[in-house]
């Protein structure tokens, strides 16, 4: 599949270029990991980094200045 | 990989996959191919495979922009970096292969007060660990690299910088082939086009793994892919302190001057060097979106020329060729995670961001040397896995030079 070049879908200026905006990811630590040490690590440091669909939020920062929540998928930049 | 190549190389591919190794090294590029030509070498472990989902060298190893430096920001990288500095040096002859290595030295540009201040400290630390980088004035910079603007066109003025004179370049295709071919002749078997799909695992130890052509048993696997260690991490539970953005690069056509030097700019976000063609190679900032697309586009080429312009105008009369991206595997402190992962028989090395290509044959050595005798050596242990853990972080975000 060809890739799509990225492109965010802000729900109140519409679809803008990448260069107007600011990633935000939504940490993810798992919940089978309950030492409270470990989660600590797991919070500050680990990353979810999926290959795949993800939701993620992003801040329309050279715009209406607000977040939103996005699905995308990290293999294409399709927007879901 | 073309058939000039293959005729010229002698690779000696294995004809079928045996159903057990001592080692099974995921990612055929640069970093499991040099781990892989080491055990072998050195430690005479030679029952290893190197699976490849693609081609060899098809990831990173042939994205890069080919840079070889050592002038970090923490002692312990300086040591690392600068072993793998040395291992370059004598890699044409160790492996009887022209590489086309190049000692070009390498400008480190400050346009601010901050930049100074950090460009003097990397000399600093750098003189005391071992590698050979000095603070020089813009009139050095001139005598240095002569097409450089001082004045950065009015806005990125050059106040100075740190000349790094062990900075080089080498051919990456060949760097990975000669690793290979030195492996393969000793009877390593490097497969390509074999993915691998999930890793076995037996009352919590990893005992091999499944791919496109079937399970292989293996005593330990190592993965040293690039972009996708995420995936083959989760395979084993393993979470990481990585996250996957693409870098971007272009080269121009050729320069008809000689540009000696490696030119580098945090302040400008970009490095620039001349090939053996004559190209220009330039690459940039890493993507601030994690992607696994490689994805390449006109906004990344117009900003990253447009600042590079500032710095080298004679780029305003050259023209674009080609542009690529690589996905890279960003630490969360910006140092490569090397070695045991707490998951028996599971290691790995990767957090190869954008500065991988330079650390090579040391990762490949070290690593080798941890495969062989079961202990980490002491030059890769601050970069184990469990220093996030230990509260031992080696930020170096200053060094990626991507940044």
């Amino acid at each position: 599949m060809a890739p799509h070049r990225l492109r965010i879908h802000c729900p109140h200026c519409g679809v803008r270029a990448v260069e107007e905006f600011a990633y935000g990811e939504i940490p993810a630590t798992p919940d089978a990991l309950t030492d409270a040490d470990a989660r600590d690590v797991d919070r500050g440091f680990m990353h979810s980094n999926h290959e795949g669909p993800v939701t993620e939020r992003w801040f329309h920062a050279f715009g209406c200045r607000r977040w939103f929540t996005v699905r995308r998928d990290t293999r294409t930049n399709e927007m879901l | 990989m073309n058939e000039f190549v293959e005729r010229a190389i002698d690779l000696r591919w294995p004809t079928e996959v045996k159903r057990a190794y001592d080692v099974v090294i995921i990612g055929g590029g640069g970093h499991g191919l040099a781990t892989a030509y080491y055990l072998a070498t050195r430690h005479g472990i030679t029952n290893v495979a190197v699976l490849e989902c693609s081609y060899i060298g098809g990831g990173n190893s042939g994205r890069n922009t080919t840079i070889i430096r050592a002038n970090y920001g923490v002692p312990e990288a300086v040591r690392f970096y600068q072993r793998s500095v040395d291992l370059y040096a004598h890699l044409e002859q160790e492996t009887d292969r022209a590489l086309m290595h190049k000692t070009k030295g390498l400008l480190w540009i400050a346009h601010s007060e901050a930049g100074i201040r950090q460009e003097r400290a990397r000399a600093a630390v750098n003189t005391a660990c071992g590698a050979s980088t000095e603070y020089v004035d813009p009139g050095t910079i001139r005598e240095i690299c002569p097409q450089i603007d001082l004045t950065g066109n009015g806005v990125w003025p050059v106040y100075g910088a740190s000349y790094h004179p062990a900075g080089s370049t080498a051919r990456h295709d060949r760097v990975v082939w000669a690793y290979a071919e030195g492996a393969m002749r000793l009877g390593v078997d490097v497969f390509q086009r074999t993915g691998v799909t999930g890793i076995r695992m037996d009352r919590g130890r990893v005992t091999g793994v499944e791919t496109s052509d079937g399970p292989i048993a293996a005593g330990i696997v190592l993965s040293a892919v690039g972009g996708h260690v995420t995936t083959i991490a989760s395979m084993v539970g393993l979470r990481l302190p990585i996250r996957t953005h693409p870098l971007q690069a272009f080269v121009t056509n050729r320069y008809a001057q000689a540009f000696h030097p490696i030119v580098a700019s945090s302040g400008l976000g970009g490095y620039a060097s001349q090939t053996a063609k004559g190209e220009m190679l330039i690459g940039a900032e890493i993507d601030r979106a994690p992607s696994y697309a490689y994805d390449s586009g006109h906004p990344f080429l117009q900003h990253c020329a447009f600042r590079m312009m500032t710095l080298l105008p004679f780029l305003r009369d050259l023209r674009v060729l080609r542009q690529w991206t690589g996905v890279c595997d960003m630490s969360t402190d910006y140092s490569p995670v090397m070695g045991l992962t707490g998951v028996d028989g599971f290691l790995v090395t990767t957090g190869w961001g954008t500065w991988g290509f330079k650390a090579i044959p040391a990762g490949g050595e070290q690593l080798a040397a941890l495969i062989a005798t079961g202990r980490t050596p002491d030059l890769i242990a601050p970069f184990s896995l469990d220093r996030f853990a230990r509260d031992r972080t080696m930020a170096d975000r200053g060094s990626a030079g991507t940044h």
